[in-house]
């Protein structure tokens, strides 16, 4: 049961990683609070899985699903720029308007993709043909571990080109970097769009790993990735962007642990998930202000005695 | 050449917080100029600097520079040709982002950023000769984040930041006034050092009379929105901080007054 346990939470914490990797974007770098990502993560499973149900190849769904993402970035950055509406507000403008677009894409509230194609199944025969003797319960695996290296190696670099850094500087001081001749205006689109495309990947690939794409399934998204987010931060820190990226995969997949953890000794019910996730969240942003406290009131009793 | 035509700016318009800063002011700067700007308190010196920058559009009057009319210009597009360093050593520099980083940005200023890398060996090798120039020992940290250095060290950065690649005009806002004496002397001595070697057109706002009148070939002094005495050359050069206020007071009528003004 443990091996089995560890497995999916790593399987998860992976596929899941690269929507936290897209958050990280917009919070961490970009320092834009986006909200978008919960219709963008659904939308890239409603893209995905109506296009593979249509006959479409799951290559071809995947890559849609992507554009799908980006476009949806893009319009909230457009809402923010262009419109001059706050992060929040431009992002929840958008994930709701998803909400319906994603009905409308899906047709119906849910779409399963069992005996369907996937990516997943169609490159895990493909390596049938050639080892034989492969061992399919670590295809998932070995398939995430790949593709989560490439979208990290991909946007740690990018986060060092020129445009990477100027998006940087975008999130940490924008009167700096508009004075050194960037429009920041761009570089929020830009970022935005990166993001949100990677939160739709990752929802086209938990479609076709879960077995189905539901319109219900971007609720707390935002909150799982900032939990990732916010652990890896806590736990890995940000010496630089290699090991800050490290670090939001390390906390997707401690975050899908503990929650596995957390259902296996029926500590709670499935559907207190969302509740408990917003308290981890809760805990760790409060966590450095009750450390504080306690430090004063620890030393308070030291200077007593 | 700078030439400011008439240029109005009044904030809040319409509200009781009104404020007119300015009402037909206007500015010739020839190219080579470095000219010293004092004012009393609301005076306009700022405004005037954020005008020129583009941080916000000005309500009437034009701005041109090298005869070109920049101003519908938007603030990213002029900092391709004016640098800036701000009064808060904060605003010029990005903390998070390590000082090579922090260069590479003010290095491809006013090109279009693109996928290349943004620093490789070549890029650090010519950053460290820049830093050597200043005696604070950043040559051999350029991977050392912002945030950690002292405030006087950031505006030496952001200073070489501005002048990196020659600007056509270079903005100072009192970009020394948050500094301790000492480090102030120092970016002081490094600002008259780099302008003076590329020869660059400089506007420096400052509260310290004794800067104005050292540094320089031309002083402006601000009152109310305008331009009340404009001394250069010769003048310039014999000038005297008490001949400075009594001139003053001999136009105004009133003394000159400026809560943070340094005397000496």
């Amino acid at each position: 049961m443990w091996q089995n346990m560890l497995l999916k939470s790593v399987e998860q914490g992976l596929v899941f990683g690269i929507m936290a990797l897209g958050v990280y974007i917009t919070f961490k770098i970009l320092n834009f609070a986006d909200l978008s990502v919960d219709g963008s993560f659904p939308l890239g499973a409603a893209v995905a899985a109506s296009l593979i149900v249509g006959g479409h190849s799951p290559f071809t769904a995947t890559l849609a699903a992507i554009l799908a993402g980006a476009l949806a970035g893009y319009i909230t950055g457009f809402l923010n720029t262009a419109g001059k509406i706050s992060d929040l507000l431009a992002g929840i403008l958008t994930m709701t308007s998803l909400y319906s677009i994603n009905l409308r894409i899906m047709g119906k509230p849910n779409i399963p993709l069992l005996n369907q194609p996937t990516v997943f199944s169609i490159i895990q025969g493909d390596i049938k043909k050639i080892f034989p003797g492969f061992p399919t319960q670590y295809t998932y695996l070995i398939l995430f571990i790949i593709i989560v290296i490439i979208v990290k190696t991909l946007l740690d670099a990018f986060l060092k080109t020129q445009l990477g850094l100027a998006l940087r500087a975008t999130g940490d001081n924008p009167q700096m970097i508009r004075s050194q001749g960037v429009n920041t205006d761009m570089t929020k689109i830009i970022g935005l769009s990166f993001s949100n495309a990677l939160i739709s990947l990752a929802g086209a690939l938990v479609a076709q790993y879960q077995g189905f794409a539901d319109v219900g399934m971007g609720i707390g998204t935002i909150i799982a990735g900032l939990a990732s987010v916010i652990i890896g931060d806590a736990l890995v820190g940000e010496k630089s962007i290699f090991i800050a990226t490290l670090g939001v995969l390390f906390g997707s997949f401690l975050y899908r642990f503990s929650i596995s953890l957390v259902l296996s000794f029926r500590l709670a019910q499935a559907s207190d998930l969302k509740l408990l996730t917003a308290l981890v969240v809760i805990l760790a942003l409060t966590a450095p202000r009750f450390k504080k406290s306690l430090n004063r009131k620890r030393s308070n009793i030291y200077a007593g005695s | 050449m700078l030439v400011l035509e008439n240029l109005s700016k009044t904030f809040n318009p319409g509200t009781p917080n009104e404020n007119q800063v300015f009402n037909g002011l206007s500015l010739k700067v020839e190219d080579g100029d470095f000219i010293t700007v004092i004012g009393s308190n609301g005076a306009g010196k700022s405004t005037l600097l954020n005008a020129i920058a583009g941080v916000f559009p000005i309500d009437g009057g034009k701005i041109y520079l090298d005869g070109s009319d920049i101003t519908g210009l938007p603030e990213y597009k002029r900092a391709a040709f004016i640098g800036r360093v701000f009064q808060d050593p904060m605003l010029g520099t990005s903390p998070s982002m390590t000082i090579e980083e922090n260069l590479s940005l003010a290095f491809s200023r006013a090109e279009n950023i693109s996928l290349r890398w943004g620093l490789n060996a070549e890029k650090r090798k010519l950053f460290s000769k820049y830093l050597s120039t200043i005696p604070l020992g950043l040559e051999n940290r350029l991977n050392t984040k912002v945030k950690l250095l002292s405030g006087g060290q950031r505006q030496a950065l952001t200073l070489i930041m501005a002048t990196m690649k020659k600007p056509r005009l270079l903005l100072l806002d009192e970009h020394t006034a948050s500094l301790d004496p000492k480090t102030a002397t120092l970016v002081n001595e490094l600002t008259e050092e780099i302008i003076k070697r590329e020869k660059i057109t400089t506007i420096m706002v400052t509260h310290n009379l004794e800067h104005a009148i050292k540094m320089g070939n031309r002083l402006i002094m601000m009152h109310k929105g305008r331009i009340v005495l404009d001394i250069m050359g010769e003048e310039k050069a014999s000038l005297t901080i008490p001949l400075l206020l009594s001139k003053f007071e001999q136009l105004q009528g009133e003394k000159f007054v400026e809560d943070r003004v340094m005397l000496a």
